[in-house]
């Protein structure tokens, strides 16, 4: 009995300890402003565990590249970043939280952060609330422009409309709508459908799966019957492991039944597995073999960082991007203060790895060129098509005719 | 006496640290974490009260944290939209006119009257329909559960009426106040604090009663309870609503404190979860569901900004070293050392005068 009771008496030894190393970082609670002393504090806000962590963690990397690289060259201001990295765990009132712990806990100069909608919808009035900046670097579904969110991936009319042209331009004419149970694929469907209607396309279906859900032969079974040209897929993470595999088992081949994904890149393909999923278009902005110095430079830094083997993909270069932006706006505002740094952002130029990306000072969107890719057998995807130059972004659709009362 | 005494001091200390010390020391960020650590402690007390007491198993509390959450957030987002307007996110789902099950809540006293009533209703429901036909043990608990995920999925499937995965979110206007100010912030702490200390001697005076007695009779021996002339369908069923109304209570404070009510806030995991916290302070003491609920939330927001990257091995870690070295949890190992001290200070010969009986382990 004694003897059993020491070890409990030990066990509650422990706990306190371990709750003591896991607040060793309290010590820096009073450290003053973003820009202190010989560095600056930026945020990196993704998630690390949880359902969207293999995707975010990429992300991440990209980020923590690009910050190595400005303070390889001389820092911002002559002054060094450092990254704060905060793990959002895949759940947004967690988002919320942690943009709020990166504020005011450790008041950094800006946060990188994000993935999904729900995420950034989470956030947004944290950083509203607080005037602090967000840079959100994965293609969204529009209808959105906060003051205090630079957004750069692609919007709607730079990523899903020219996805539409592409199919319109192959004669595609009768399209199936297959997209996971939430708000991005819901709003890009309900935008491919007014397109569909001024274009003289037809709708058969529109279906919608939970996320993380992978019984998709009734699903197979209801395209096959109904025959399309082809099929808008915005279906996320796992899901599209179990959609292409149970396609590709039903006999359905890209060249018969062509499947344009949104939200499938280089890191996707690869747990898709690359025979489901060979010769299937996708609309991004960047892909890894985008021609360019910028590009082969990006690519070749993050395999030496990271791995040989290591991909990289549009959400990822939108991140790696984002610190280079925000950089360039400091420099050019000459201080990290958010005001300051919005004003000087507009209209800030770069040639980044997806070629030239220009600030649209009025909605904090980018310019971006739109670039349809096709799946490759090794894994990799080539461009078949862009735009020519970068496209406004419109995040509200307001340039398009058949959009008005979208929004 | 003085076991009673020393109770009383305790609850005084720790209200002393609460609503006193806490605000003094922890800066204005850190005293907004705490309030949501003392959202979830309301919830956990109801669990203590309904599985440590009562021996429900309840993995599905979630569901009343939500519909708590959701009618509070229905309120603000109209309350934010005006009069005749739309919450935002019906505007971008394609919902033109507002259902009319939002309307009601317009209204700030049908909301807050919701908040308890509501998650109270529904486990009325469900406490009759479930332990009437005497369902209990584990499959009680995976109908809870059952619930729990089904109820995410109505939230996420609905996203014209409930938001859907994003949830109710973006509140500009909470009676009043800017939610993210931090004067909002403290007295949110506040109002939070005190709805625990009362709840918690409210949940305490009701263990203490004579209804306290039966529901522990229940949870050892629900057969025997109902031998005596008991209905055990009833004290259980009343005890789960009460469980149930504090999960609501819960979920409407934890919208203006964290600034968000989502589906993964609902699910099953998080419902395991503050099981599990209730599991790790001590299911067997009101006070232990507390405690635990803290120490997890406490230990989940200190691993993951210190290792944002593996944090979950540590929570994983700090769940079995307890469950295996104090299967009764931190209070477990409180009352243990007490009694050890006693008996250290009593000589040898005293031993035999009333040992603190051990209180059995029930199967769940």
């Amino acid at each position: 009995m004694r003897k059993a009771f020491l070890r409990r008496m030990a066990a509650l030894a422990i706990l306190p300890s371990m709750l003591l190393t896991a607040c060793g970082g309290e010590s820096g609670e009073n450290a003053s402003g973003g820009a202190d002393g010989n560095t600056i504090k930026v945020g990196l806000l993704h998630s690390l565990s949880g359902t969207m962590a293999i995707s975010e963690v990429t992300v991440r990397d990209a980020e923590l590249l690009a910050i190595e690289e400005i303070n390889a060259a001389g820092g911002v201001l002559g002054k060094k970043l450092q990254p704060v990295v905060e793990d959002g765990a895949s759940d947004w009132p967690t988002f919320a939280q942690k943009a709020q712990k990166l504020i005011r806990k450790d008041k950094v100069a800006t946060v990188f952060g994000g993935w999904t909608s729900a995420s950034r919808k989470a956030m947004l009035p944290v950083f509203e609330r607080n005037k602090a900046l967000l840079w959100y670097p994965v293609q969204y579904e529009g209808l959105e422009s906060s003051p205090y969110i630079f957004y750069t991936g692609a919007t709607t009319n730079q990523q899903i409309v020219p996805g539409l042209d592409y199919l319109k331009e192959k004669g595609k004419k009768k399209v199936f709508l297959v997209g996971s149970d939430y708000v991005f694929p819901r709003t890009a469907n309900k935008i491919i459908k007014a397109y569909a209607k001024a274009n003289g396309m037809e709708i058969l279906g529109e279906e919608y799966t939970p996320l993380g859900h992978t019984e998709y032969s009734t699903l197979v079974n209801k395209i096959a019957q109904a025959k399309p040209d082809a099929v808008f897929n915005t279906l996320n993470g796992d899901s599209n492991v179990a959609f292409f595999k149970q396609l590709k088992s039903a006999g359905i081949t890209a060249a018969q039944m062509p499947v344009m994904s949104v939200s499938v890149a280089e890191e996707e393909v690869g747990g898709i597995g690359i025979d489901n999923i060979v010769g299937h278009p996708v609309a991004w902005n960047y892909y890894q073999t985008t021609p360019g110095a910028a590009n082969e430079k990006f690519v070749k830094a993050f395999k030496a960082k990271y791995g040989a083997k290591k991909v990289t993909s549009d959400p990822m270069e939108a991140g790696y991007n984002a610190v280079y932006l925000w950089a360039e706006a400091v420099k050019k505002a000459g201080s990290t203060d958010v005001a300051a740094v919005k004003k000087a952002a507009g209209g800030i130029a770069l040639e980044r790895p997806e070629g030239l990306v220009t600030i649209d000072g009025s909605n904090q969107h980018m310019y971006k060129t739109a670039r349809i890719g096709v799946i490759q057998p090794d894994g990799l995807i080539k461009e078949v098509w862009n735009s020519g130059k970068p496209i406004k972004p419109d995040p509200y659709l307001k340039t398009y005719p058949w959009a008005t009362g979208l929004s | 006496m003085s076991e009673k005494l020393r109770g009383y001091g305790l609850f005084a200390l720790v209200a002393l640290l609460l609503l006193v010390v806490a605000p003094l020391v922890l800066p204005p960020f850190r005293l907004d974490e705490l309030a949501k650590y003392l959202c979830f402690a309301i919830v956990a007390l109801g669990i203590g009260l309904a599985w440590g007491q009562g021996g429900m198993l309840t993995l599905g509390q979630g569901v009343f944290f939500g519909l708590g959450g959701y009618a509070m957030g229905m309120y603000l987002k109209l309350h934010d939209a005006g009069p005749g307007g739309l919450p935002d996110f019906m505007e971008w789902s394609g919902v033109e006119t507002l259902p009319a099950f939002w309307k009601p809540f317009a209204n700030p006293v049908v909301a807050l009257a919701a908040v308890v009533l509501v998650p109270v209703a529904v486990a009325l429901l469900l406490g009759t329909l479930v332990f009437r036909q005497r369902v209990r043990g584990a499959y009680f608990a995976i109908l809870s559960q059952a619930l729990a995920a089904a109820f995410v999925i109505l939230l996420v499937g609905q996203q014209g009426l409930t938001g859907g995965t994003n949830g109710l979110t973006n509140f500009y206007d909470i009676f009043g106040q800017d939610p993210e100010a931090e004067s909002t912030q403290r007295s949110m702490y506040f109002v939070t604090a005190l709805v625990l200390g009362v709840l918690y001697l409210g949940a305490r005076q009701l263990v203490k009663s004579r209804f306290g007695r039966l529901l522990v009779a229940v949870r050892d021996g629900e057969d025997r309870v109902r031998f005596l002339g008991y209905n055990p369908a009833t004290v259980k069923t009343i005890t789960f609503a009460i469980s149930a109304g504090m999960a609501g209570l819960a979920g409407a404070l934890f919208v203006p404190v964290v600034g968000i009510i989502s589906p993964s806030l609902l699910g099953v995991v998080p419902s395991l979860e503050l099981v599990v916290a209730v599991a790790i302070g001590g299911r067997y003491a009101l006070a232990g569901a507390i405690l635990g609920a803290i120490i997890m939330n406490y230990a989940k927001t200190g691993f993951s900004e210190e290792f944002a990257g593996g944090w979950l091995y540590l929570q994983g870690a700090l769940f079995i070293l307890v469950m295996t070295l104090a299967p009764k949890g931190a209070i477990g190992v409180y009352h243990q050392a007490r009694d050890a001290l006693a008996r250290r200070r009593r000589p040898p010969a005293a031993e035999d005068d009333a040992p603190v009986p051990q209180k059995q382990e029930v199967p769940a």
